[in-house]
């Protein structure tokens, strides 16, 4: 465990915090990738 | 579709097979070296590094790179992709000939590999992860061997026990993956029992999800990167259709894993934000770290994606070996590098000439077993006495 983190709680809170935040960007980058990943082709289309 | 027009006859005394001979035969000394003197007389393995190179390389790296046989199968069989129907025979084969070779070196490494049947015949040992990853790949290389084998029946002839496993596609397709889903990812959940050896940048609760993700993007990359390299030295034994739909191979193969690898690099983020590892970053195995997930994750990702967009295979070529080699310095990281980075360097591993020499060795069976096979059955082509069966 970090220094700063005084406790299991502390520190899952603040893991736990990013993570949840880096899913949530994940998610709203992954449908942007896929979009540009296959834009062309729908264009072409 | 028939067989190819003009095959080139090749000749019993060219290069490769020189070569090949001679790091055959060095191969077959240090055989008699192993089996005669014990593990000590060719590896530097101890009590600190029980498992080295040969499980590193020749085992996690070898199952990862044969993944490109479930992934296309589950491509092809599964999901109904038939355009990618002419790369599933050399994908089979190169996952029959690279799960071969992982049992080849594991009977060297194993210490006394008579006794590899005991977990399942003598003291099973079923809560194990190892007995798992043992029963998956046992079962996994009959599958592929079940798999490969209408292209030699097709090659001898024999049209009754071919048509048997033809109907049987199918279901040792989804065997297949199910099995390799399995030992995939417990290749990577061996790990979860050394937290304190191996350095916390690659532990990770998530190891075995790693394994599996990155397993099918090594599948995926190999599968473009073996095609490369057999359309040089193989054309000749491809027929029309091979050639045609070879470009849309790479490119639909390279969209796939540019998605692969992006989910990858997400949940590798996971992995060090889970544990609070940012820290760890701005060290010397943060920044080897650091090197593995951008040079060898997110470039090829890029690559891929620039050559998908493109329609450029070559540029997607190149990402596929990147990712190859990423693959195999990530597992050589987990097992080598990173692991028991905190003894001294006097105790660190580094292997033996012998132990490398006996993984090229290896690796060199494969190759000749792979030319051997595709310069006689119809891997690149279809038979023109069967063709009704694809």
């Amino acid at each position: 465990m970090s220094e700063g983190f005084h406790s299991l709680q502390e520190f899952m809170t603040h893991t736990k915090g990013i993570l949840y935040l880096l899913s949530l960007g994940y998610l709203v980058a992954f449908v942007l990738f896929w979009k540009y990943l296959h834009d062309r082709e729908n264009d072409d289309d | 579709m028939s067989e190819p027009a003009n095959p080139v006859e090749r000749p019993i005394f060219c290069p490769f097979n020189i070569i090949a001979g001679i790091i055959i035969l060095v191969g077959l000394g240090i055989t008699y070296l192993r089996f005669t003197g014990g593990l000590g007389a060719v590896t530097n393995l101890d009590d600190n590094n029980a498992w080295g190179f040969w499980i590193g390389f020749d085992l996690l790296c070898g199952v990862a790179l044969a993944a490109g046989g479930y992934t296309t199968a589950a491509a092809v069989e599964v999901f109904g992709m038939k355009k990618f129907h002419a790369a599933l025979r050399p994908a089979l084969l190169t996952g029959f000939l690279g799960y071969s070779m992982v049992v080849i070196a594991l009977l060297y490494d194993v210490g006394r590999p008579w006794r590899l049947p005991y977990p399942f015949v003598w003291s099973p040992g079923p809560t194990s992860v190892l007995f798992e990853v043992g029963a998956c790949v046992m079962l996994y290389l009959m599958v592929l061997f079940l798999e490969f084998s209408p292209m030699a029946l097709e090659w001898l002839g024999e049209r009754k026990l071919r048509r048997v496993l033809v109907r049987l596609t199918l279901l040792l397709t989804i065997f297949g993956i199910t099995l390799s889903t399995m030992h995939q990812s417990s290749l990577g959940a061996l790990f979860l029992i050394v937290p304190s050896k191996l350095h916390p940048l690659w532990y990770s609760s998530y190891l075995p999800v790693f394994f599996f993700v990155s397993s099918v993007a090594a599948g995926l990359s190999m599968v473009i990167f073996e095609s490369t390299l057999a359309h040089r030295a193989f054309s000749d034994k491809m027929d029309e259709e091979h050639k045609r739909a070879a470009d849309a191979v790479v490119l639909g193969f390279g969209k796939a894993a540019a998605f692969v690898l992006a989910v990858y690099f997400a949940i590798k983020t996971f992995g060090v934000a889970l544990d609070d590892n940012w820290g760890l970053l701005a060290t010397n195995y943060g920044l080897w770290f650091l090197l593995e997930m951008i040079g060898f994750v997110l470039l090829p990702c890029f690559l891929f994606v620039v050559g998908v967009r493109d329609l450029n295979p070559t540029v997607i070529r190149w990402a596929a070996f990147l990712t190859v080699l990423g693959i195999v310095l990530n597992r050589l990281n987990i097992c080598l590098i990173a692991f028991n980075w905190q003894l001294s360097p006097a105790d660190r591993y580094f292997p033996h000439w012998m132990e490398i020499g006996l993984s090229v060795f290896v690796v060199t069976l494969g190759v000749t077993a792979y030319r051997f096979i595709v310069t006689r059955m119809p891997v690149f082509y279809e038979h023109p006495d069967f063709s009704e069966g694809h």
